[in-house]
């Protein structure tokens, strides 16, 4: 590894690692992917994107806070990047920077100006995050074109909602985190320290508690791994329902079990804290809360396959992403259950099984929706079709390499690995299972370099792919009646009006397979439903 | 060289694949495949779904079963037994969902490809079926958790009134332990007195401190509840020891607690694993810093008559006079009067909620 020296210098010298490096690496690997790549791109972009066209709006409704909002965020990116080029390096108490590690300097170097700069990076995306938020809800309750109510609503636009809700509920409570900490790292106070001596030197800190930090991280960091699902959820229901040709299964329960996830989302913060010395009554009611997610979230996966059945299935590259989704989601959720139980939680915390389960529920399935996002509204973003080849084989590539990834990794995991070493071979428990681990490494780069096949489609399509038609999946959503790409104030004339709700697809009786919502039920007297007449205007 | 090279093959492989990418296109343009909407490939791919799920099925169940025994920690306490029952009565649950809802996943979507002459089936709710798949699972999830909480509230109860008690304090990047000597009583530790000589921060003028003693190793007995009490004085350490099923955070400023009672000797799992190098291990499961992945201690589970031997060779604080000495001068340092920390003893004894464990009857015969 002597070639990486000329990049990383003395993180790496003599091509061996720096340990205080890693920690730094596996800090903003987590930082990076769960804030500004899974947060930023799945609600941020898409929720910016597809809410005005879904809703019928000219744009979001406040146009001076969408822009704040966006450079905010670029802000807080280009803190969060520079602070790897700091001479301490970058944060390195891992992303959920407990303190005293995040808080003392003296515990390892990159507590220093690196955690300062994450710090202020987090409190600008913070910002960002709240008023894209308010944004969000704001422009779903105000805007809808006229005869879109809410429950005519497709579940993308209620996922969006929901975690724009969500989001404006728990960010706050991070931001206060992140203000006490650096009061204690900065201006003497002891929110979090109690009781140190470090470095040769007995601190003055009495009577904080670092638990205490780790309730209100986790009060946003669980909403948060939500924040994340749920747009994926909302997109992938619409594209399985558009590519199945068949209504979404259960419009409302899908509505309902969104709803119940976003509450049950705000009350089971502590299971991941079972073993850090709360009180083992509050660990029972946790557990409670937390394996009762496994009902809305069984709604939901039920749904989905009940969508499939009968349906008329082409898998377009999304459709496909769209059904790795499901199957990604159902591994990964599953295993939740193991490590919602405070018993079994015992032995499983922070081991590799953690790694492996959040990778797959949260990491690779919310990927997944953004890449089916991506494929979806492609022809909407830049008016041309992303190459379907390069589509199927960027996923069967990706879908293989990250099973292969995250499979092994629970058996690791079931040997009691921890997760963040640097090196196991001090221990002789974990050290004679490494070739495992070298299998997965392996894996994870096939993974890895099944993406660049994404980005040169990405990257050519929107310069030489195939033209796009005004609505080349037959979807009925308000989107697609917009020119091929929406110029300013997306509808060129009057804003159409909704009439359907947004899953008439294969509707018996029918001329076509879809019905779009701007379709009067006048016009379709042949599938009409007894009860589906116009509303009078 | 060798990186000049590599670089220049793969970029002679991105020339190859973007050639590839281009005569594929502009034969498909010519083929008529480049418009027409569904073509072989709907097909292929939902054939590539069913193959997933049969190949895919098979590695998963082969390696689980290959590698799940081999890599279990064998099991060296009461309680883990408990909770490897649990593991596989929630692994059962599970593993029928997953089978279920996977093979439907993937069955559908190979039998619901796309035909010319089909249409989809319009089948837009049912809430009879809603029900039922609300229900069902909500009612295995009740017996789940119901199941849970018991065990979690018999691991976490109080520990017996005989326990063997044990004291960890992590460090960046090791973990001190200590026992209560004779007395079977813990004494006052305080932070500020902690220096070179005086690791644990021991305050002498606590006469239960006198007799405590640290060791390098753990020693505990076999069949015998052990009480592990939990410090840190620097940052989140965790104590994790896969054999046993144990696992708690070491919080500066907040002692935790965890007990267990093993069931194998360190002899008698060298004989089971066949391993004679054998140790328990203890690991620090919470990121600590730099060398947080060496922050480790080993751990000795003896028959009761060796842990007894064992533990009146110790020689006690009062002995060691290097630290009798500097705790004069730091206790001076910190402000601490003639009478040591008495504040600190009672929140110490407040916090930690026990004066002193009950001498186990073997340890009082000594």
């Amino acid at each position: 590894m002597d070639w990486l020296q000329p990049f990383l210098g003395k993180w790496i010298e003599g091509g061996k690692l720096n340990p205080e490096f890693y920690l730094s690496l596996v800090t903003m690997h987590g930082t990076i992917m769960v804030f500004f790549v899974l947060t930023a791109g799945l609600s941020g972009t898409f929720s910016n994107f597809l809410i005005p066209l879904q809703v019928g709006a000219r744009d979001m409704a406040s146009g001076f806070m969408n822009m704040l909002s966006y450079w905010f965020f670029f802000l807080s990116s280009i803190i969060m990047f520079a602070s790897l080029f700091l001479e301490t390096g970058p944060a390195a108490a891992g992303w959920t920077i407990y303190p005293p590690l995040s808080a003392l300097p003296q515990a390892i170097s990159g507590s220093g100006m690196g955690m300062t700069m994450w710090l202020v990076s987090m409190v600008f995306f913070i910002v960002s995050q709240l008023l894209g938020g308010v944004n969000y809800v704001t422009t779903v309750i105000n805007l809808r074109t006229r005869g879109l109510s809410m429950s005519k609503l497709p579940l993308t636009i209620w996922a969006f909602f929901l975690t724009a809700i969500l989001g404006i509920l728990s960010f706050p409570v991070l931001l206060s985190a992140a203000l006490l900490l650096v009061f204690d790292r900065s201006f003497g106070t002891s929110f979090f320290l109690s009781d140190i001596y470090i470095a040769g030197q007995a601190l003055h800190n009495q009577g904080g508690s670092p638990v205490l930090f780790q309730h209100l991280f986790w009060f946003l960091g669980h909403p948060e791994v939500y924040i994340v699902i749920m747009p994926a959820m909302g997109m992938v229901s619409e594209i399985l329902s558009t590519n199945s040709r068949k209504p979404i299964f259960g419009y409302r329960a899908m509505i309902g079990s969104l709803i119940g996830i976003s509450l049950l989302s705000f009350v089971v913060w502590a299971h991941h804290m079972f073993v850090t010395g709360m009180n083992p009554f509050l660990g029972s009611v946790f557990m409670f809360l937390t394996l009762i997610i496994a009902v809305p979230s069984g709604v939901k996966v039920f749904n989905w396959l009940a969508t499939l059945w009968r349906g008329n299935i082409r898998f377009t590259a999304a459709m496909l992403f769209s059904i790795g989704f499901v199957s990604l989601f159902i591994s990964g959720g599953l295993t939740g259950i193991i490590l919602g139980n405070a018993t079994l939680d015992i032995q499983m915390h922070n081991t590799y099984f953690v790694v492996a389960h959040f990778h797959l529920v949260m990491g690779s399935s919310a990927f997944f929706g953004l890449f089916a996002g991506v494929y979806h509204w492609f022809p909407k973003m830049f008016g041309r079709m992303m190459d379907e080849k390069l589509g199927y084989i960027h996923f069967w590539l990706t879908f293989i390499g990250v099973y292969l990834v995250f499979m092994p990794m629970h058996y690791v995991g079931i040997a009691g690995f921890p997760r963040r070493y640097y090196s196991w071979t001090g221990f002789d428990a974990f050290s004679q299972f490494a070739d495992l681990n070298k299998f997965i490494s392996a894996a994870a780069i096939l993974a890895f370099f099944a993406q660049f096949i994404f980005i040169f489609n990405f990257f050519y399509s929107i310069f030489r792919g195939r033209r796009a038609t005004q609505n080349p999946w037959n979807s009925t959503t308000l989107e697609w009646t917009t020119p091929i790409v929406p110029g300013h104030g997306n509808w060129p004339g009057e804003i159409p009006a909704v009439y359907r709700w947004p899953y008439d697809y294969s509707k018996p009786g029918a001329e076509t397979d879809f019905i779009p919502q701007n379709v009067p039920y006048s016009q379709t007297a042949s599938s009409n439903m007894p009860y589906e007449r116009e509303m009078e205007d | 060289m060798t990186a000049l090279t590599i670089l220049l093959v793969l970029a002679l492989l991105l020339v190859v694949f973007g050639l590839l990418f281009r005569l594929q296109i502009l034969t498909s343009i010519f083929s008529g495949a480049y418009v027409r909407e569904i073509g072989m490939s709907n097909r292929v791919n939902a054939v590539l779904m069913l193959v997933f799920m049969v190949v895919g099925g098979i590695a998963f169940f082969w390696s689980f079963s290959e590698n799940f025994s081999k890599m279990n920690p064998p099991i060296a306490s009461i309680h883990g037994h408990a909770m490897e029952r649990m593991f596989w009565t929630t692994m059962t649950v599970i593993g029928i969902a997953f089978v279920l809802t996977q093979v439907l996943l993937f069955v559908y979507s190979y039998k619901y490809q796309h035909k010319e002459n089909r249409r989809a089936y319009f089948f837009a709710h049912n809430n009879t079926i809603e029900v039922i798949w609300t229900i069902i699972p909500a009612i295995v999830m009740a017996s789940l958790i119901f199941a849970g909480w018991k065990a979690w509230t018999r691991i976490t109860g109080p520990a017996p009134k005989d326990s063997v008690v044990v004291e960890l304090m992590g460090k960046q990047y090791n973990w001190l332990v200590r026992y209560p000597g004779r007395d079977m009583k813990l004494g006052v530790v305080n932070y500020r007195l902690i220096d070179a000589s005086n690791d644990f921060g021991f305050d002498l003028s606590d006469k239960a401190a006198l007799d405590d003693f640290t060791a390098t190793e753990i020693h505990v007995p076999k069949g015998h509840p052990v009480l592990i009490k939990i410090r840190s004085r620097d940052v989140l350490h965790a104590v994790y020891m896969p054999h046993f099923r144990v696992q708690m955070y070491a919080v500066p400023g907040m002692p935790t607690r965890f007990w267990f009672t093993p069931t194998m000797t360190t002899d008698e799992m060298r004989a089971h694993l066949g391993n004679p190098n054998f140790k328990y291990e203890l690991a620090c499961n919470q990121v600590c810093g730099k060398s947080h992945y060496a922050m480790k201690a080993t751990l000795v589970v003896d028959e009761p008559d060796d842990y007894q031997a064992w533990y009146a060779k110790q020689s006690p604080n009062s002995a060691n006079a290097d630290m009798m000495a500097s705790y004069k001068q730091t206790s001076q340092q910190a402000g601490l009067g003639k009478g040591g920390s008495k504040g600190a003893q009672e929140a110490a004894i407040s916090e930690t909620g026990e004066t002193q464990a009950a001498p186990l009857s073997a340890q009082s015969a000594m």
